[in-house]
């Protein structure tokens, strides 16, 4: 093998060379006239390999730099943003979000965030396991997933391949209140997309692990293996009739439905009265069983940090408690203009657990009785202003608990306030893959379109 | 002219890094140095900036710079990619050791010579965001806001965005390709929200194309958008809930073309067939829609959103011809894809940027217009949904389902159109709708110009067009079974 295929993805910058960038370019805005300014400087580093029936398909060396400020001229603001770390691009970048903040109107919500929200320090979260993985190695562990995914079954007879990526990164936030704040962070995958085949045609499916740690990764052949065997139990998919069903939600759909909640209940939505759920504080939008906590410092989330985009810290919460809303998800802008404080999620919302039920997967089924099990969704027919939702769906018609037939070329639609109502259990069958930590979701009524 | 494009991206991205052309042999002799087919270097410098309105006034703007090098080899079915921020020779050299690691050492073969072509430009080389002053964008903005305003008194909430990027563009590749093109595009989008006795709904519109700001202020063509964003809430204040089942679906002209790019034109790309992963894989020649049916991307057409002068890999674009009425005729290709193949490019290896790899991408992909009279169409539906406008839409090449949301919608009722219904989605075979549309109108129109396409994970700019069309059953996804 060659020299280069040895090498592992480029390692990261030390930290005070970007802090020390972060200081130029406030000082920078200072000397520009600015009378606030905020500052993110980022990097990079990524190595990703993909192999496909055996062989090597592509192999991608990722570096990236960026550098963004934002400048405020009394309650007037400008951004601006590049990957060149110069110091006559750092002078140019400064003077754009400047030129730009002297055009802009006054805005009295503007403006960083409460200085006694800051972060005073930054809990150690874990979040920092680099893989030095050589390409060499990559390709071995691919090559290893797609393998089982083929010799899983012999009606897997292509596939999409198999990846692995390793990706590092680090970025320091500061700002001219005095914050600077900032963590290396590592998030390394493995996943497999493979297609099944027989008479009735062909079906794709894929599955993945994902961790901060590659010790928590599962196995590549395990990996494979679910891959293939999703694929194969959609062989021979019908449309269904149309009809009102109760319907299961697979887990990695689930946290989909609990991200339109959380879409909804964000400051921008509320402060723009563009949100099915404008005005629902303090009342209930979950049956009682339902509780989101929001959970910042786990360690090794994939959606932990110590501080938001502002440099505010982060909290433990419980935004549904008794399926009653508790609050909001608002950066401090937002949070002026409804008049409310900053919660911290400036960037968006850090590990949300959404409290498991009693019931595993198969107990779920039962409940369900006769009904439709979503595996897949297609399409983004949902809209937050009046909770309308309406989207593309395959899957299982299940009757009496057991799996009867796969289904396809079907949607399923209603309300969003009435599916949030009418959810009668939440899974144990948590998947940690993503900031929303969430089981399945079985919800009482659904219109399925489809014959 | 192209080759004007082709000297201002040498003084844009060669020049300031003190690159020469030999530099860019130097590199892809070193890519060469291995057992490689091929490689190309992609320079690019991309200036974006946005401005947006939200009560009245603009509040918020940003300004992006974006440059680098992508550099890229390949061999057999393997492909090499690294990429650098820096456009200086060490971190080209460096990114072609990396990228041409996926073969070993022992090429010898010289990258072959220039070759340059030119032919007239389908747009203007200019900068876009230069083309208004600060004050003449806000002011812009703040006339499409009181347009919107000025519609109807239960209009609470008007957001309107205006932006831009110049993106410039050199392609070096070892096949003696150089290329580059300096690519213009605007876009403007109007949000608003519109309260009725509790009840809030909301409309948008938008459009842009590689064109300057200018475009906007001709014809009214801002403040349209205005009065269309409003005319669209207030119609879904109105809205009762949408069928769910399947039956007759009359699509309205232009934007509804969202059907072409998702049923057919994903799974007509040169990668997934090469791989046979698409529903359409070794259909070439079969009859997979009706004889009023010919569908083509064609990325040549003058000033619109989804066209190029040259893809991004410098091939011309030209006008495919996917389906010729109702028979499968080609595939769109990459060079890589076209090469395992053994067919030619058709111009859309398209990338995000420099630190992406090209793909099989479309371009503006539309149906050619047929001989009915839109009215006539309606008036032929018994019972049916009349869709005019949509949000995105999505498909599984796979198995070759697709679905695209419907957001301005109307029942059919005895050759009516009668109520308006709220969004809902409709979902079909790829392979098969087409096989249903029983009449095509001849109103072909393509979209506004706010298309954009994401595939692995990149997103790029697309255009969709077709007139009025028939199909005789198609699933809808509402709530009212």
């Amino acid at each position: 093998m060659s020299e280069a295929i040895a090498r592992t993805a480029a390692p990261l910058p030390a930290r005070d060379q970007l802090e020390t960038l972060v200081a130029d370019i406030l000082g920078e805005a200072r000397r520009q006239g600015a009378t606030a300014a905020e500052a993110a400087v980022s990097f990079s580093s990524a190595l990703s390999v993909t192999v496909r029936l055996g062989e090597v398909d592509t192999l991608e060396h990722h570096r990236q730099r960026g550098l963004g400020v934002t400048v405020y001229i009394g309650q007037s603001r400008g951004s601006a943003s590049t990957a060149d770390w110069r110091p006559e691009a750092i002078r140019d970048t400064v003077k754009s979000a400047v030129a730009i903040a002297r055009h802009t109107a006054a805005d009295p919500h503007a403006g960083l965030a409460d200085p006694a929200r800051m972060a005073r320090e930054t809990p150690e979260l874990d979040l920092y396991h680099p893989w030095p993985l050589s390409a060499e190695d990559a390709i071995v562990l691919a090559r290893e997933c797609e393998a089982a995914a083929l010799a899983h079954d012999p009606r897997i007879r292509n596939s999409e391949g198999a990846s692995v990526a390793t990706h590092s990164g680090l970025v320091i936030y500061g700002n001219s209140n005095g914050f600077y704040g900032g963590y290396p962070t590592t998030r390394h995958s493995l996943s497999c997309s493979v297609i099944a085949r027989d008479d009735s045609g062909m079906q794709r499916d894929h599955w993945y692990t994902l961790a901060r740690d590659r010790a928590e990764l599962e196995e590549p052949a395990a990996v494979g293996r679910e891959a293939a065997r999703r694929a194969l139990r959609q062989l021979g998919g019908r449309q269904l009739t149309t009809r009102q069903v109760p319907v299961l939600f697979a887990p990695e759909l689930a946290r989909g439905l609990i991200g339109h909640f959380t879409a909804a209940v964000r400051g921008g939505a509320l402060y723009r009265k563009a949100s099915f759920l404008l005005g629902r504080l303090g009342s209930a939008v979950f049956p009682p069983f339902v509780n989101l906590r929001e959970r910042p410092h786990l360690p090794k989330g994939l959606a932990s940090a110590p501080f938001d985009n502002e440099g505010v810290a982060t909290v433990d919460r419980d935004l549904v408690s008794g399926g009653v809303l508790q609050g909001y998800v608002l950066d401090s802008y937002s949070a002026r203009r409804l008049g409310m404080d900053t919660t911290g999620n400036a960037g968006g919302i850090h590990n949300l657990i959404v409290e498991p039920g009693p019931c595993d997967q198969a107990a779920l089924l039962r409940q369900l009785g006769t009904g439709l099990w979503v595996t897949h969704l297609l399409g983004h027919s949902v809209n937050l202003v009046t909770g309308d939702y309406s989207r593309g769906a395959s899957g299982f018609w299940v009757e009496n608990g057991a799996l009867a037939y796969p289904v396809e070329q079907i949607t399923i639609a209603g309300n969003l306030n009435e599916m949030f109502k009418q959810i009668v259990a939440v899974g144990n069958d948590v998947d940690a893959r993503s900031g929303i930590r969430c089981g399945s979701l079985l919800v009482e009524r659904m219109t399925v379109a489809g014959e | 002219m192209t080759l004007d494009s082709l000297t201002l991206a040498r003084q844009q991205l060669l020049v300031p890094a003190g690159l020469g052309e030999d530099d860019l042999q130097r590199t892809l002799s070193c890519l060469l140095g291995h057992a490689i087919d091929g490689g190309d270097l992609y320079f690019q410098l991309r200036r974006a900036e946005s401005w947006s309105l939200e009560d009245g006034e603009v509040k918020q703007a940003s300004h992006a710079i974006q440059q680098g090098v992508g550099v890229r080899a390949v061999s057999g079915e393997k492909t090499g990619f690294a990429y650098s921020d820096e456009i200086v020779p060490p971190a080209l050299l460096e990114a072609a050791t990396a990228a041409r690691a996926i073969a070993r050492h022992g090429g010898d073969r010289p990258p072959q010579a220039w070759r340059t072509g030119g032919r007239p430009a389908l747009y203007q080389p200019l900068d876009p965001l230069e083309t208004l002053s600060a004050e003449g964008k806000i002011k812009l903005l703040e006339q499409v806001d009181a347009e919107a305003r000025r519609q109807d008194p239960r209009v609470t909430q008007v957001m309107v965005s205006l932006a831009a990027t110049h993106d410039t563009v050199l392609v070096a590749g070892s096949d003696g390709t150089l290329a580059g093109d300096v690519r213009p595009l605007v876009r403007l989008s109007v949000t608003v929200i519109v309260e009725q006795q509790g009840r809030r709904e909301q409309g948008g519109s938008g459009g842009g194309g590689r064109v300057g700001y200018g475009w906007f202020l001709e014809e009214e063509r801002a403040l349209w958008h205005a009065r269309e964003a409003v005319r669209l809430a207030l119609v879904n204040l109105e809205a009762v809930a949408a069928p769910a089942g399947t039956l007759t679906v009359v699509l309205g002209p232009g934007w509804p073309g969202i059907l072409l790019h998702e049923a057919i034109g994903h799974g007509l790309e040169g990668d997934f067939n090469r791989k046979g992963t698409s529903a359409f894989s070794g259909r070439i020649g079969e009859r997979v829609a009706s004889p009023l049916c010919t569908v083509v991307d064609d990325g040549t057409l003058a000033d619109r959103r989804g066209s190029l002068n040259i893809d991004d890999e410098g091939t011309p674009t030209q006008c495919t011809t996917l389906i010729e009425r109702g028979v499968l005729k080609g595939y769109l290709q990459d060079k890589l894809n076209a090469r395992l193949m053994k067919t030619a490019p058709t111009g859309n290896g398209r990338r995000e940027s420099y630190a992406h790899l090209p793909l099989p991408r479309m371009t503006n992909t539309y149906l050619l217009a047929g001989e009915s009279d839109p009215a006539e169409i309606v008036a032929s539906v018994e019972r049916g949904l009349y869709a005019v406008n949509f949000g995105g839409g999505q498909v599984d090449i796979t198995s070759g389902k697709f679905v695209f949301s419907a957001s301005e919608a109307y029942l059919i009722e005895n050759g009516r159109v009668t109520r308006p219904v709220r969004g809902a989605t409709l979902i079909g075979n790829g392979p098969d709708v087409l096989s249903q549309v029983s009449m095509v109108g001849n109103d072909l129109k393509l979209d506004a110009g706010v298309g954009t396409c994401g595939k692995d994970g990149q997103s790029v700019p697309v255009g969709v067009g077709q007139p009025t069309l028939k199909i005789d059953a198609l699933t809808v996804g509402g709530t009212q079974a």
